[in-house]
């Protein structure tokens, strides 16, 4: 292919001249030093490239080429447990080659070309294949069986099947073709741009479990949802984002940390390989797939970084898993989107943002969702997208949140209100909302307990009424408030301090399983039922503030996942106070 | 020889756009000669073809398109150093003004650094003991973290990086340990008092200052950060010394990149800054950081103006974004006599967790910061409803919190410029503030610390820190 000349250099953004084979998207090297770009804008003969590392030094005359290639991400076993950069580079590999810093114009492959992996076929000669069908798997890692899948162009029966130690470019299986003979590897590429097909999407209907009981309770997102948090800074976005990346039931984790802080990707680098995944108990590491591209990493990788992660989660979607990919923050991307635009001298819309960015938003969080997967199996799989959002000065006005939640389903509101207070995950109740109940409701009756809606319900039932109350007391005084008012905030006090309050970073508070989120709200809720039949009995309001019972629910949280029937025993003692204090009561009235 | 080009075309603002070049390159540092001999010295903005747009760092005044001459020097900024920068004072761009010597350089380093690669950096985790007890017992500060001072006009801000400077230290460590400081825009009389403070205590010896102040050419102080952190990268990653490095004011360094911005004439963002704030102010703070099998680490304070103490400003919300926690100044602490004047809740260290705990600060430690916390806001709550309803209207246990509220600013926030805690002092005086309220209301703190602490604390403490009171 010829070769291009720069004409101009202004930050990220380089113009060439003479690009006339130039195909929008390709991906070119720039200069002698190698710089990888992708081409924006064609006009004539120009080519206008964003270039995904740092510009400087760079001039007029230097020679531009294109690959003749999108921007592609390389799909094979090795994914897992890798670290890469916005345009999957392996930054492990990078560290031994180059030491302490990312210096310019690297390229190394993003899969391991020397690694050998048993494969196992699970077709045999003669079978017919179509594209999606798995022929075969490798063991991955304890728990990701990488499932090899026939590329989707590819249609016709399989003439030679290998079983053995190949590496990923190594041949391990042959299909006659209508258009003849096609080799397979286990290596595939997949431009980023170009969501990966399925066969049909499904209504999502089983919950993401995350631990997390303000979620999994009152906010639940389902496998093959969408969800957003946005939140001024401080309010705890990353750490809610690190604690799904740690606790949710997904089978693959796809972290990316865009334009973010570099000390929380090394947080989760360091973290993940010591914790244990409490289903399978092996490191949580095993399962996941981490792209790092940090604030002060070059601006337009940050933009390929969420395609690029969104691309390697359809992969192992199609391979019929549960996907979850985490965006951390997809503000940083709309901003990278705006700088460009902005050398583009395209003309803005909102607050500077280019126009098209409802489109993109939409068109990312859309390439979620619970698929029949290619292939004749109808195998089903996940990919649930939970992105951040980082709007200045917490403003919920800011064009990205609007965008995002124009196409989301669920919406955890963080408040620094509640950052203040300490009370995290500082998720607002009031304000938050999924959209997934109804879809959720027959899992959940069937799976944790029949109530479980009624409960949920109650809840935000009591937190609303709360809200109204507190807005009452402070206008006029807490004692105009009635004897009934002054129990619903009481219960909802415990809501919030013992139920909804959960420290990420207690070894046991840290995750709640479906059972025990359901027993601990059930605590507080018999708790509250009780004491409404106790004042119908007109016994003081004090005797009931001050039960005993109470301390313990403010410590059931503590309670391992293996002790539940402790909880059990503090509803017992819930009952055996109450008849107490009855008692006491009719006694003294007596 | 270098090309001297006589081709100055434009000249607007800080901006000269020279025609006819050849082979010139994108951040290019350029010399630019005035008739009088004056030499200037800029970098390359933008090349278009035989076009380049050059920002200057001192000003155009006095550069006229017929005489200067310009010269592209095929290197972008660059400082040399060597351990000689110790105890040495420089000026934004690096040139000394101490009147001592040339710095001997063992190497030049360009001073726009390279991004750390996430994969080789360590995670902070050491506890820096500062000894003020907002900061080390609630919002503790970490080897390689970043944590900003958000201040406003008028607030003792420098004070309180003066002595963070003069009483950080790691526990049971006697490790190489420096001070970069990087002035950019402040007065003359704040660089002194920074100076003579370094000086009375002998830090002097182990500091390197950079000054761009008030009067010196703001465009200058794009540098300035840029050559403080270059210099603290090699003190902490080829030295093997911890550094501490201060930047104040980001605010001027913020609004110099506006007026570049302006000057070209870029759409602009939020309040007229760039669009670009957000990438270029990262590019500073996260050069700060510890790496994997380097002894060194930079910790990063840099110090800002809030403009109206209005924290959603674009320049204190992006760095929020980016740093990791802040310590908030209050006006309304200040005014009440409380030094420092640290407004504990809204401030937070996001690294504490990691670096606080058994074997680091002390087992209690997390659990005890929590209930003060929660009780301190709760406090905060009720004073706030008394206000309105009068102190009549509040419970028996919300009079309990109002009193806390009001003993902690007094007790634990306030302590002065030169009183040194150390942290078990912290922890106690946290115990003993804690110790008013009855067991069922410290909920944040485990069972086991209670009996262990508490009652020891209510048996024994009382005699040892009333002094403190």
């Amino acid at each position: 292919m010829r070769k291009g000349v720069i004409v101009k250099v202004a930050g990220p953004l380089v113009v060439a001249d003479q690009m006339q084979d130039a195909r929008m998207f390709d991906v070119v090297r720039v200069s002698e030093k190698g710089l990888i770009g992708e081409i924006i804008e064609i006009h004539s003969q120009r080519a206008f490239i964003q270039v995904y590392e740092d510009t400087l030094g760079i001039g007029p005359g230097e020679p531009v080429e294109s690959t003749g290639l999108p921007l592609s991400v390389e799909l094979a076993p090795g994914l897992i447990e890798s670290i890469y950069d916005g345009i999957q580079r392996p930054l492990d590999i990078i560290y031994e080659r180059t030491g302490d810093y990312i210096t310019r114009g690297i390229t190394v492959p993003p899969i391991d070309r020397g690694r050998k992996w048993a494969f196992k076929p699970h077709k045999k000669e003669g079978d017919r294949v179509e594209g999606g069908d798995i022929i075969g798997s490798v063991q991955e890692t304890v728990v990701v069986e990488h499932r090899i899948m026939v590329p989707i162009s590819i249609k016709g029966t399989i003439r030679e099947i290998r079983e053995g130690e190949f590496t990923v470019e190594e041949i391990i299986c042959r299909v006659e073709t209508p258009d003849g003979m096609r080799d397979i590897s286990m290596l595939q590429k997949w431009p980023v741009r170009k969501p990966r097909p399925y066969k049909k999407k499904l209504p999502p209907e089983e919950p993401l479990v995350t631990g997390q009981r303000v979620i999994d309770m009152l906010f639940p997102v389902a496998k093959g949802g969408t969800a957003c948090v946005p939140g001024p800074f401080g309010s705890g976005k990353t750490v809610i984002q690190h604690q799904l990346a740690k606790w949710a039931d997904a089978e693959i984790i796809v972290y990316v940390g865009c334009g973010e802080r570099g000390n929380e990707m090394t947080d989760v680098l360091i973290e993940l390989p010591q914790l244990k995944d409490p289903k399978t108990g092996e490191t949580l590491m095993r399962r996941t797939v981490l792209i790092a591209n940090t604030s002060n990493m070059p601006v337009a990788a940050r933009e390929a970084s969420v395609y690029t992660g969104i691309t390697l989660a359809e992969y192992f979607r199609d391979m019929g898993y549960s996907v979850a990919l985490q965006a951390d923050s997809t503000s940083r991307w709309a901003e990278a989107m705006r700088e460009i635009s902005g050398r583009l001298e395209e003309m803005p819309g909102e607050e500077g943002y280019p126009a098209y960015l409802g489109t993109r938003i939409a068109e990312f969080y859309e390439r979620s969702g619970k698929v029949i997967c290619m292939g004749s199996d109808n195998r089903v799989g996940a990919l649930t997208t939970i992105g951040s959002i980082s709007p200045p000065g917490g403003d919920l006005s800011d064009p990205v949140v609007q965008s995002t939640l124009r196409v989301v389903k669920v919406f955890w509101s963080l408040e620094d209100r509640l950052a203040f207070q300490r009370h995290f995950p500082a998720i607002s109740w009031l304000n938050s909302y999924s959209l997934y109940h109804d879809n959720l409701e027959e899992h959940m009756k069937k799976h944790v307990t029949e109530e479980f809606p009624e409960q949920r319900k109650e809840a935000m039932r009591l937190l609303q009424q709360e809200a109204e109350l507190l807005e009452i007391a402070r206008l006029v005084g807490m004692d105009s408030l009635s004897i009934s008012d002054r129990l619903v905030l009481e219960t909802t006090r415990s809501i919030r301090e013992d139920f909804l309050h959960q420290n990420a970073f207690h070894e046991i508070d840290t995750y709640t399983s479906s059972e025990k989120n359901y027993l601990l709200l059930n605590l507080i809720l018999q708790l509250h039922h009780l004491c409404e039949g106790m004042l119908e009995k007109v016994i003081p309001f004090q005797k009931i503030q001050g039960l005993r019972v109470r301390e313990e629910i403010a410590r059931a949280k503590y309670i391992p996942e293996d002790q539940l029937d402790q909880l059990r025993e503090i509803e017992a003692h819930i009952r055996s106070e109450a008849e107490e204090v009855l008692r006491e009561e009719g006694e003294s009235n007596a | 020889m270098l090309k001297e080009y006589l081709t100055i075309r434009d000249i607007s603002g800080p901006l000269l756009l020279v025609e006819e070049v050849e082979g010139v390159k994108y951040e290019e540092l350029v010399e630019v000669e005035l008739p009088d001999g004056d030499k200037r010295m800029g970098k390359v903005l933008e090349v278009n073809e035989d076009k380049a747009l050059i920002q200057l760092f001192e000003g155009t005044t006095g550069v006229d398109v017929t005489k200067c001459r310009v010269r592209f020097l095929a290197r972008g900024i660059e400082i040399g150093l060597s351990m000689e920068v110790l105890g040495r004072v420089f000026d934004g761009l690096g040139r000394p003004i101490d009147g001592g010597p040339k710095i001997l350089a063992e190497k030049s380093y360009d001073i726009n650094g390279n991004p750390i690669n996430p994969f080789a950096r360590d995670y902070p985790e050491e506890f820096i003991q500062t000894g003020i007890s907002a900061i080390d017992g609630l919002n503790t500060l970490v080897r390689g973290q970043k944590l900003p001072i958000f201040s406003g006009s008028g607030l003792p801000h420098n004070q309180l990086a003066a002595q963070i400077a003069r009483q950080a230290r790691v526990l049971g460590t006697k490790e190489k340990f420096a001070i970069v400081f990087g002035a950019m825009g402040i007065t003359h009389e704040e660089a002194e008092y920074f100076a003579s403070d370094f000086e009375e205590t002998g830090a002097i010896d182990r500091s390197v200052l950079f000054l761009n102040l008030a009067n010196n050419p703001a465009l200058e102080r794009i540098a300035t950060p840029r050559m403080a952190l270059t210099t603290a990268e090699f003190l902490a990653f080829e030295k093997d010394v911890h550094v501490l490095v201060i930047l104040t004011d980001m605010t001027n360094y913020c609004e110099a990149l506006r007026e570049i911005s302006a000057a070209r004439k870029e759409i602009p963002g939020r309040r007229g800054y760039p669009g670009y704030l957000y990438t270029d102010l990262s590019t500073i703070y996260e050069r700060a950081g510890r790496i994997k099998g380097k002894n060194g680490s930079i910790t990063q304070i840099p110090i800002l103006s809030m403009p109206e103490d209005d924290k959603t400003h674009p320049i204190p919300d992006l760095t929020g974004y980016i740093t990791e926690g802040q310590i908030i100044l209050s006006r309304a602490l200040h005014r009440k006599n409380i030094s420092p004047p640290i407004d504990v809740l809204p401030s937070l260290s996001r690294l504490k967790d990691k670096g606080i705990g058994r074997d680091k600060t002390r087992e209690d430690h997390s659990d005890v910061f929590n209930q003060l916390f929660a009780a301190y806001a709760r406090g905060k709550e009720a004073q706030e409803l008394s206000v309105i309803l009068g102190e009549a209207a509040l419970s028996e246990i919300d009079k309990m919190y109002y009193d806390f509220a009001d003993t902690f600013e007094r007790q634990y926030v306030s302590q002065g410029d030169y009183e040194n805690r150390s942290i078990e002092e912290t922890l106690d005086l946290g115990w003993k503030l804690l110790s008013v309220f009855p067991t069922s209301e410290l909920k944040r703190i485990r069972g086991e610390w209670i009996d262990k602490y508490l009652t020891r604390f209510k048996e024994e403490e009382p005699k040892k820190l009333a002094k403190v009171a």
